[in-house]
């Protein structure tokens, strides 16, 4: 198996042979625009690292408070997990599930799979599950929303600023910076991590080789 | 403008998981994908029917997602209930108007430009429009990039509900305004994902 000598564009199906990009450049289709694919500034071992980094301010961001709120002397703090039980014991499961699904585990198996993905990469083999950990990435990229919630967690602070004393925790940093390595990190188009790993097995069989041709 | 070859008119399959181009077996049954193992198809399956049926689906909950309580804010003395644009007149009267824009924004004109936008493209398609091909292509990529956003207003009800239950200065509940609003995102998200923009670029024969 050899990486592809040809690009079709999934929003217009048009036909381009496949150049050789400089880092940080895009391939983009003259017809509709869209992005075809891309050289990243990062390689397996940046990205490796920003997975790690990602879940340990996963863990922070979901064991601390993100904010404490203050009634005078009463005094109440929220997780991630708090507003999925909150909202379960509030009558509205479908909320409850949305927030565990969307803002919890997607993220949460994201980084699981990234690393799984990642980890085996950098040892210079597919891992095992290849196909089903990246079909799996795939299927949950769409549906994984942290950086909503954390507009909503603004937005929630403002909503209460005006009535009673609202306190950041620890929770909240955290959880600003999952959103920032989150984001760098679903940048990565999972197509180039199937021609990462497609560039690893020419490298085990260089009989396979290609160069770009002509249409 | 020049001429574009497409991967239906030189017999090769785009994976739409994993971008491999496939030489195409023939008419019938595609198989699977070589490289990652995903059902293939020439343009996604039923894309138009799916696309109607959740965008329908979408606009008639959308009605009980603005009338029905989004959530209730009770305390000793009295109890309110906010919709989604109560919520919004709230933050506004409260001086954050830039947060009142954010909210309004994600849960009004996001969730109905989306409406509209897969109503044009739904319909020209239909009709086997050529107008402005790139221009419809790159508003479908909008709405897929930005709908997701339309979670907002059902996490601040959450977080919301997390954080005021006190016993004597109230507590907030959640009302079934957030539930049909979520699932209106949820039913245009899928709408969105299960239509297939190269049916904008096809000649009308051959949509199957
Ligand atoms: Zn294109
Ligand atoms: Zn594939």
């Amino acid at each position: 198996m050899s990486v592809d000598r040809w690009v079709v564009c999934e929003q217009c199906d048009a036909v381009y042979t496949r150049r050789k990009l400089q880092p940080g450049e895009v391939a983009d289709c003259a017809r509709c625009g869209h992005h075809l694919y891309r050289r990243h500034r990062f390689d397996v071992e940046i990205l490796l690292a920003l997975t790690l980094a990602t879940a340990v301010v996963f863990v922070l961001a979901n064991v601390y408070p993100i904010v404490t709120i203050d009634a005078q002397g009463s005094r109440n703090a929220a997780t991630v997990w708090g507003a999925v039980i909150a909202t379960w014991e509030s009558g509205v499961g479908f909320v409850a599930f949305l927030s565990a699904m969307l803002v919890f585990f997607f993220p949460l198996a994201q980084i699981v799979l990234f690393s799984y993905v990642l980890l085996a990469l950098h040892r210079g083999a597919r891992p095992r599950e290849f196909r089903q950990a990246m079909k799996a990435l795939a299927l949950m990229q769409p549906w994984s929303m942290a950086e909503v919630f954390m507009l909503g967690i603004l937005v929630a602070v403002v909503k209460l600023a005006g009535m009673m004393e609202v306190i950041p925790g620890i929770g909240l940093w955290s959880f600003a910076m999952l959103t920032l390595l989150l984001a760098a990190l679903t940048s990565y188009d999972l197509q180039d991590i199937w021609d990462i790993a497609e560039r690893l097995d020419d490298r085990e069989a260089p009989a396979a080789g290609s160069t770009g041709e002509r249409a | 403008m020049s001429r574009f070859v497409t991967a239906a008119e030189l017999g090769l399959l785009g994976c739409h998981r994993c971008g491999h181009v496939l030489k195409r077996p023939g008419q019938g049954a595609l198989g699977h994908c070589d490289r990652c193992g995903a059902t293939l198809h020439r343009r996604k399956p039923q894309s138009l029917e799916r696309c109607w049926a959740l965008l329908i689906a979408a606009m008639i909950l959308y009605v009980p997602a603005n009338t029905m309580t989004m959530m209730r804010t009770t305390n000793l003395l009295n109890s309110t209930d906010d919709t989604i644009i109560s919520g919004v007149i709230y933050l506004w009267v409260q001086g954050s108007w830039e947060l009142a824009a954010i909210v309004f924004i994600a849960s009004v004109m996001v969730p109905i430009s989306k409406f509209i936008a897969l109503l044009t493209l739904l319909i020209t398609v239909r009709r086997g429009s050529d107008w402005d091909r790139p221009g419809r292509t790159r508003l479908y990529r909008i709405i897929e990039k930005i709908g997701h956003w339309s979670m907002l207003d059902v996490f601040v009800v959450a977080l919301l509900v997390a954080l005021v239950h006190f016993d004597v200065f109230g507590r907030v509940e959640a009302g079934g305004g957030a539930v049909a609003f979520g699932a209106v995102v949820v039913l245009t998200m899928l709408a969105s994902m299960s239509f297939d923009p190269r049916l904008i670029w096809d000649p009308p024969a051959r949509h199957d």
